[in-house]
């Protein structure tokens, strides 16, 4: 090629199967319209990464350059930089997370507080496939390598959060980091495909068709002020390590309830928000290189994914029906299955379901209670496993 | 005759309403749809009947417990 190099040379298989993929990606963001405001961005950076010599996510190790991401490797490229300063700091999910909570109403949750534990029962799932996918790494240690850490970034999937996923995995496994948020982010979007089956599985007609009255209590101004402040207060000494998430959830949640700050609340929500979802979904895009994503283990953490997120499902209905043995006042257990964060799109499906059992039902205030106590929820099993983990492994 | 008020369950915006006075309904039937939380929820007749009386439009805002629409069967 002379004194002029093109990138055709560099082309390998691995690189035209990973252009594939980016395309796929797009495709069901752009036509299909799952999660687009992730999908877009993410697939975008999965084909830009893997056209060689571009050098977006070129990294340094001891003076010499790699095309490729090299997690502790000093960063040299646009993505790589993002990925690094962004992911690898710890600063963009919980950033995220400030905004997820200027953009999140306690409003339900405060009016019934029961709902509170649905939020947390749907976390078994998260600790069940964390056992699958821990079981699975021991029994074939020459083809997959999951160990604990691994296994904790496949099941935080169930939680159906994005944000916590990635934090979760850039702490534990940064290599599984691109399937695990791929897997997460597309089966949020197919929450309304994953959910009914399972829902239905664990339910009657009758106990699907259990009405609750539409009307929740009104919660006062200053209830909705004081939640951010007391829960922060209460997790955190629980569960030190979800200070960074839930932190960050809680303030942006008291931008929006204080009444006095209304401009940051607006900016966290809105502009700051969509700054960081570009450089999230792009550098979550940009670190899928042919030989980060196509092995194995990512496979697995697709497939694990699903039963994560059908197992918080279950989990979050079979303990809404083990409230009911215990209380006068029943709950439709379907809301149990809006425990998984995955909002609003979980509480919809419920009310969906509800709806076409008894007409006369209307679930979506009862479900976004369990929703997102979802998102306190996930997050905070992420700090479990965070305080955890470190130590079993000494 | 017996009469059904149908209320709204909760605060938001009417989008399009699907049914007049005078029409007959099945249970489940969607009498219109209420933006809120920003999604289109319908609001579902509870039973088979004959509209009785419904007094909204689309784009007006209601709150949770204002009628919908009264039914009688």
């Amino acid at each position: 090629m002379g004194f002029f190099e093109t990138g055709f040379s560099g082309l390998t298989w691995g690189s035209l199967v990973m252009l594939i993929i980016g395309g796929v990606l797009l495709y069901l963001g752009i036509a299909k319209k799952m999660e687009p405001l992730l999908l877009v961005p993410i697939g975008f950076g999965v084909i830009l990464v893997n056209l060689p010599l571009g050098g977006l996510m070129e990294t340094i190790v001891n003076g010499e350059v790699y095309e490729a991401y090299v997690i502790g490797g000093e960063p040299a490229g646009l993505l790589s930089r993002v990925f690094y300063y962004g992911l690898t700091w710890e600063i963009i999910p919980p950033l995220i997370f400030l905004g997820l909570g200027a953009m999140t109403d306690f409003g339900p949750l405060i009016a019934n507080p029961k709902t509170l534990l649905l939020g947390a029962g749907a976390q078994f799932g998260v600790y069940f496939s964390f056992f699958i996918a821990l079981l699975l790494g021991s029994a074939f240690p020459d083809v997959l390598h999951i160990g604990i850490n691994e296994a904790a970034s496949i099941g935080i999937i169930g939680g159906a959060d994005g944000p916590t996923t990635i934090y979760l995995t850039n702490r534990l496994a940064p290599h599984f980091i691109g399937a695990t948020a791929v897997a997460a982010y597309t089966y949020m979007a197919l929450v309304p495909i994953i959910q009914p089956p399972v829902i239905k599985l664990l339910t009657t007609k009758q106990e699907r068709g259990i009405y609750m009255k539409p009307q929740l209590r009104e919660v006062a101004k200053r209830e909705k002020i004081l939640f951010p402040i007391i829960a922060s207060i209460i997790i955190i000494l629980l569960v030190p390590k979800s200070a960074p998430l839930i932190g960050m959830f809680m303030l942006g949640n008291l931008l929006k309830e204080s009444g006095v700050t209304e401009r940051l609340a607006d900016t966290a929500a809105n502009a700051f928000m969509n700054v960081l979802t570009i450089l999230l979904g792009l550098s979550v895009g940009a670190f899928m290189s042919a030989d980060a994503f196509l092995k194995p283990e990512s496979l697995i953490v697709f497939a694990l994914g699903i039963i994560a997120f059908s197992a918080s499902t279950a989990f979050g209905v079979l303990l809404a029906k083990l409230m009911n043995l215990f209380s006068k006042e029943k709950i439709n257990p379907m809301i149990g299955a809006a425990g998984v964060s995955a909002v609003p799109m979980a509480a919809r499906v419920v009310q969906k379901l509800g709806q076409q059992e008894n007409p006369r039902n209307f679930l979506l205030m009862h479900a976004m209670g369990p929703n997102i106590a979802g998102v306190i929820g996930t997050a905070t099993a992420a700090g479990v496993f965070l305080g955890i983990i470190p130590n079993l492994l000494g | 005759m017996a009469e059904e008020r149908v209320e709204f369950p909760i605060t938001g915006k009417i989008t399009t309403v699907n049914v007049k006075a005078g029409d007959a309904v099945q249970e489940g039937d969607v009498l219109c749809f209420l933006e809120s939380m920003k999604m289109e929820n319908p609001i579902l007749a509870p039973v088979g009947g004959n509209i009785a009386s419904i007094d909204i439009s689309s784009g007006q805002v209601v709150e949770a417990g204002d009628i919908a629409a009264v039914i009688e069967y």
